[in-house]
């Protein structure tokens, strides 16, 4: 559903390069995490992934990226927003201002795909259900709270049913309910609709717990790419900057002290952790 | 410096009883960090205490004094405050701009503001962009400008709303050594935060919040092992705390050599 291949990037008047040089693939209805530290290359591969690179950014795009069946490169981003979605870091960014309330917001972008009004407000309307926003139909998008707005943001892109979404940080002004609900209506829409999904999140609890596979970006380069447990146990020993939960962290200072087996593999959830610990 | 509310309440005018009957001492030197779902009233009553809001019933004492007696100047010279949105903030055109601003305004000498902007940022890890704009940063590194702004006032008292959030691993590790060393420092600290892993190993006091009132107030690691409490207010335990409980442990653990420690013991 994602094909990547040899893809650099720069960004306009910049030496570096923000991806250099990454190969991936990636199946319809799978659920992939990318991690990574700050400036590693997650937004613009997000970015890169709907098209937004080349075509709003500028820049030296070589390589070929094709997401959904298209060549997101000669594909005009109009065209690609019926297929590839993406929910942006910020969700102030996202929010279009030309409508007066939530459900209009959400219905906006179906206007554009010309989806009849019926169907429209069916389909906006379960967006809002999915992401906990029913209640909230009829406000301001301007009233929101940060966290009710990023939930927005999710529901409008939603709400298209892409077949490729891709998410920067979608959690991050979300509460643990909030995360949890989030990620529960991706898996779900992974599992029912086959949607393929890319999302960018520093909360590794959360992705080791929901996604299918992990990526591990690295001053633009694709380093680690697998099960979430695998890659995440490996970063510990990397100058990646992921980071690490506290069940890896705990089980990792109890091997330092010999209590835990030198060759076991770092967990990453609390059931891994209680399994190696028992 | 004392902080101080007492049986307080605050409606919006939009009608919703934010805060609905909050008693809370911060003592000075305290690490207090404020955990609850979205809406549980943790930002109004943070606003409180720097004067942004006054409060509908009862009554706000910054060192010793009611916030409705002082201006939110006056108030800013002991509270200092770091929005969860730095665009909320941030104006100047230059980073250094940005920092100086405060110092800038209490009069202090030219040489004495360079050294606090150039102290602050050192202390945020952003000492190469003292020249860019602010907007020329990404959204992480300007919460951290913020950040930097705040430290720069040498206030007695500072409030960090989510400081945690959309920073990468190295980001939360060096916040978390800047708290610690504040309050070796003497300050007091109060953060609102979803992150209950950094709460525990940096914060020693947590408040639980919800609904407009605090559930429960106490000591870290007696408060975050509460876990049917802390899923009642939407609030995800910490790691090592699900770890521990789940070990059938009744000792809790802050961090995780500390939890090595503990295991250690345990086997012998």
């Amino acid at each position: 559903m994602i094909t990547v291949s040899g893809l650099r990037y720069h960004y306009p008047e910049t030496d570096r390069p923000a991806l250099d040089g990454i190969d991936l693939s990636i199946e319809a209805g799978e659920l992939v995490g990318v991690v990574g530290a700050n400036g590693a290359g997650k937004s613009t591969l997000c970015y890169a992934l709907t098209g937004y690179i080349p075509h709003f950014f500028g820049g030296t795009m070589e390589g070929e990226v094709k997401a959904a069946g298209h060549d997101v490169r000669r594909t005009p981003v109009s065209q690609l927003a019926a297929d590839v979605g993406l929910v942006f870091h910020n969700p102030f960014n996202q929010i279009s201002g030309a409508r007066y309330t939530v459900l209009e917001e959400v219905a906006f972008g179906l206007e554009n795909l010309g989806v009849e009004p019926q169907a429209m407000r069916a389909r906006a309307l379960q967006a809002l259900r999915a992401t906990g926003l029913e209640d909230l139909a009829e406000r301001s998008p301007f009233t929101l709270s940060g966290g009710e707005q990023q939930r927005l943001a999710i529901a409008a892109v939603m709400a298209m049913q892409p077949r490729v979404l891709v998410l920067d940080e979608p959690t991050s002004q979300l509460d643990p309910a909030g995360t949890r609900a989030a990620f529960e209506v991706l898996r779900g829409l992974a599992r029912t609709r086959e949607t393929t999904i890319v999302l960018t999140e520093h909360k590794l609890g959360w992705l080791a717990a929901f996604v299918d596979r992990l990526l591990v970006l690295h001053a633009g380069r694709l380093v680690a790419d697998g099960p979430p447990r695998s890659v995440l146990a490996e970063a510990v020993d990397q100058p990646w900057g992921v980071g690490a939960t506290q069940f890896t962290r705990a089980v990792q200072a109890a091997r330092l002290r010999g209590l835990v087996a030198e060759g076991t593999m770092l967990p990453v959830t609390l059931e891994q952790a209680l399994e190696v610990l028992r | 410096m004392k902080l101080e509310l007492r049986d307080v309440r605050f409606r919006y005018p939009t009608g919703v009883v934010a805060l609905d009957g909050v008693n809370l001492t911060i003592e000075s030197g305290e690490a207090l960090a404020l955990v609850g779902e979205n809406g549980a009233g943790k930002t109004t009553l943070v606003k409180l205490l720097n004067g942004l809001l006054r409060p509908t019933a009862g009554t706000v004492l910054v060192n010793g004094e009611e916030t409705r007696r002082q201006t939110v100047a006056q108030l800013a010279r002991f509270v200092g405050f770091v929005f969860q949105n730095p665009d909320d903030q941030l104006f100047a055109r230059s980073v250094r701009e940005e920092i100086a601003f405060g110092p800038h305004n209490l009069h202090l000498g030219e040489a004495e503001v360079r050294a606090r902007v150039e102290q602050a940022l050192d202390d945020v890890g952003l000492g190469a962009a003292i020249e860019r704009h602010p907007y020329d940063l990404a959204v992480p590194e300007r919460k951290l400008v913020a950040l930097a702004a705040a430290l720069a006032m040498h206030t007695p008292v500072l409030i960090l709303d989510e400081p945690t959030i959309g920073q990468d691993a190295q980001g939360v590790e060096r916040l978390g050594a800047l708290v610690d060393r504040l309050q070796a420092e003497g300050r007091t600290l109060i953060s609102i935060t979803h992150d209950l892993d950094f709460c525990l190993m940096h914060f020693d006091r947590v408040a639980v919040m919800a609904g407009g009132h605090i559930l429960a107030d106490g000591p870290s690691p007696d408060v975050l092992r509460r876990v049917d409490l802390l899923r009642q207010a939407q609030v995800e335990p910490p790691e090592l705390v699900q770890l521990a409980v789940g070990l059938g442990w009744a000792t809790m653990v802050r961090t995780p050599e500390a939890f090595a420690a503990q295991l250690a013991e345990g086997r012998n």
